[in-house]
């Protein structure tokens, strides 16, 4: 029986078991200096992983007597997250490599992050969802105070985690009132006791402390207060891995409990998830205006586009999910783009991030700024671009399930939220001569992110990834 | 007996709680919390989980306590300080804590469990063996996956630990041990014939 589970859970055995002893061999061969390979074996090792589990898996495997579930859902998310995290790695070399930061713990603790995330979305029992989620967390509070020299960096990662371990607590008292309600942990036990108008008042405050503490790990609002700060302090490579892996990783895992344990009650959170959704597209909309700093400006753009995908989520059926898993695989392309050309913006090899540097920065890149400006009108969603179906998508969904009140909401948030992406844009083609430009110089890899995300940006429209299908059949398995 | 018992710990327990927050000297204050675990393991022997009785005293007592205690006199925090802080915020966060307290009544006094949550019990009370047994066939087995993962925090952590407090530093001698062997009396010492009345 044993082996059989473990072959269910491969993937994660052979990342875990990776990530150990490349740290054992770094630590007795020269350390640091083995750091820039250990990024490439890295990230070469997870996108193996992701055709792996992208072309061998089929059906739904449970092992562990129910606790590690493997099935098309999970496979999608995990495809998703190992791609955009081995992407993320590789562009983040050039930057840490003449910063300093390139220690060889850095690409290692991203696996095992990875690791954590592979369990975060396979989950199906509470406990095991804690676990995956704080292996994924605690890696992630470390390379957020990565820059250990420099006070904002550590401040990030102390605000990180202390704010998150207070998640984990709310999130853990969730879990403690669902176990006494339902007696038992697997959410195929949870979902038989928990019907739909059969909930008591004790099992719904463990239902919303599950939400809150989930909520906090996908930044929505009101839990959305570190967002902002982190994003910020973080050496800007670590913040262009938070805004993309571990947010698949969580909004996955969130679909994952309230589909696989309260699926069956769906009216009773989906006025929470409406609410969060609601406040995340506005408040990551409004408050994005003021900001110059285009690191804490991606910030309340990543709080915003989890408010639309949260839509998918609320509108609790199959083509929600589908929506939903559609709407984070373009939202990872596009965050990868965009943050490959943050990493780009240099002045004398010092990063700048602040935006008014990118005035007149069509007329001397006009090849990239073209790009940046399809990315930046897709981030809006103004319509020929992929993220415009992305929004089309999980509206649909919403219509479909009577939510056309937060549909509309969303799209007020969207036309309000499009004035910051475009005031890039107007910056660059039409802003006054700055004093200073910026550096010409780019590494090739991070040219080929940002022009290969903005191309998938335009060809995407044609057939979507070709992933559609891999998404509908991936919420087919999780909502039934 | 059990009853005289049972109230007995409960009491001293709360009481040691409440001492500790409220002790003037942070060391009164560990020893306070010192008893409160003490009567907690009693609590558990009391419910027959005697294995988790062993590990509060073995590991909250023993070393969780200590260590606070060493904590405690080795940083020099000025308490009264943070004491006037808390102070000044009181009023706000007893009224906080009145209204969540409230809920949480109304929550509780509604609770109930489902219909058929007796049949989920993971694992029900065991009889036929003692409970280290039974808590190892379940870590071992049941959850080996949770517990391998926990070991993988922990790496994590240590790691982490490693990652942010480590500093290389070039400038301290370290020993070598290899030059210490190839040192030879010829080359190691300096004989100088020093004339009488001179000096070097």
């Amino acid at each position: 029986m044993i082996q059989a589970d473990l072959t269910v859970i491969l993937p994660e055995i052979v990342l875990a078991v990776y990530a150990m002893v490349a740290l054992l061999g770094a630590v007795y061969t020269t350390k640091d200096g083995v750091a820039p390979l250990l990024v490439w074996t890295t990230s070469g090792l997870m996108a193996v992983l992701a055709i792996w589990i992208a072309t061998s898996g089929n059906g739904t495997n449970v092992a562990f007597n129910g606790m590690f579930v493997d099935d098309g859902f999970a496979r999608f998310a995990k495809v998703a997250i190992l791609l955009s995290a081995a992407a993320v790695l590789v562009m983040s070399q050039d930057y840490m490599n003449r910063r300093g930061l390139l220690r060889f713990e850095y690409p290692l603790l991203v696996a095992l992050a990875a690791v954590g995330m592979m369990m975060m979305v396979s989950a199906g029992d509470l406990m095991a969802l804690y676990m995956g989620l704080e292996l994924q967390s605690l890696a992630l509070y470390v390379v957020a105070a990565l820059r250990r020299d420099s006070v904002k960096s550590t401040e990030a990662g102390l605000k990180y985690f202390v704010l998150g371990a207070l998640s984990s607590g709310l999130l853990l008292y969730g879990a403690s009132l669902v176990y006494g309600f339902s007696g038992t942990t697997l959410f195929s036990g949870i979902i038989q006791t928990a019907k739909h108008g059969e909930l008591s008042v004790g099992m719904l405050f463990g239902l919303i402390f599950l939400i809150s503490g989930l909520a906090f790990k996908v930044s929505a609002v009101p839990f959305h207060m570190w967002t902002p700060d982190v994003y910020e302090g973080s050496p800007t490579p670590i913040t262009a891995f938070f805004a993309t892996a571990p947010k698949v990783a969580a909004m996955a895992l969130f679909a994952r409990l309230m589909h696989d344990a309260f699926g069956a009650a769906v009216k009773d959170w989906q006025q929470v998830i409406v609410l969060l959704s609601v406040l995340s597209m506005f408040l990551g909309a409004i408050a994005a205006i003021g900001q110059r700093d285009i690191k804490r400006l991606m910030a309340f753009s990543s709080i915003a586009h989890m408010g639309y995908a949260l839509i998918g989520l609320a509108a609790g059926t199959e083509l929600g999910v589908k929506s939903m898993l559609m709407y984070l695989a373009i939202y990872v392309t596009m965050n990868v783009g965009t943050f490959a050309f943050i990493l780009m913006m240099e002045r004398d090899g010092q990063p700048v991030t602040d935006i008014e540097a990118l005035r007149q920065y069509g007329r001397r890149e006009p090849g990239k700024a073209l790009a940046v400006l399809i990315l930046m009108f897709s981030l809006a969603g103004v319509p020929p671009m992929l993220g415009f179906f992305a929004k089309y998508g999980v509206w649909q969904a919403g219509v479909q399930a009577d939510l056309t009140g937060l549909v509309i909401a969303s799209a007020v948030a969207s036309v309000i939220g499009a004035f910051y992406y475009l005031r890039i844009v107007f910056y660059m083609y039409f802003g006054e001569e700055p004093e200073e430009a910026l550096d010409t110089h780019s590494s090739p890899i991070l040219w080929a992110a940002l022009m290969g995300s903005a191309a998938l940006m335009l060809v995407g429209v044609v057939y979507q990834f070709g992933i559609e299908g891999a998404a509908a059949a991936a919420a087919a398995t999780l909502v039934n | 007996m059990s009853v005289f018992a049972f109230y007995l710990f409960a009491i001293s327990a709360i009481t040691g709680g409440l001492f500790t927050v409220i002790s003037r000297q942070p060391v009164h204050s560990v020893l306070w919390l010192i008893l409160s675990f003490i009567s907690s393991a009693g609590l558990f022997v009391l419910l027959g989980a005697e294995f988790v009785a062993m590990l509060l005293i073995i590991v909250y007592v023993g070393a969780v306590a200590v260590l606070f205690l060493f904590v405690v006199m080795m940083l020099d925090v000025d308490f009264a300080e943070l004491k006037a802080e808390m102070a000044r915020y009181m009023p706000l966060a007893l009224l906080i804590g009145l209204v969540i307290l409230m809920q949480f009544v109304m929550a509780f006094g509604a609770w109930e469990s489902a219909p058929g949550a007796a049949d989920h019990l993971a694992q029900p009370v065991p009889t036929d063996r003692h409970n280290t047994e039974a808590l190892g066939v379940i870590l071992y087995d049941q959850y080996f996956l949770l517990f391998q993962l926990a070991g993988l925090i922990l790496l994590v952590a240590m790691i982490g630990a490693i990652v942010l407090t480590l500093r290389h530093r070039t400038d301290i001698k370290r020993q070598d041990i290899v030059a210490q062997m190839m040192r030879d009396p010829a080359k190691a010492m300096e004989l100088k014939d020093v004339k009488p009345g001179q000096g070097l």
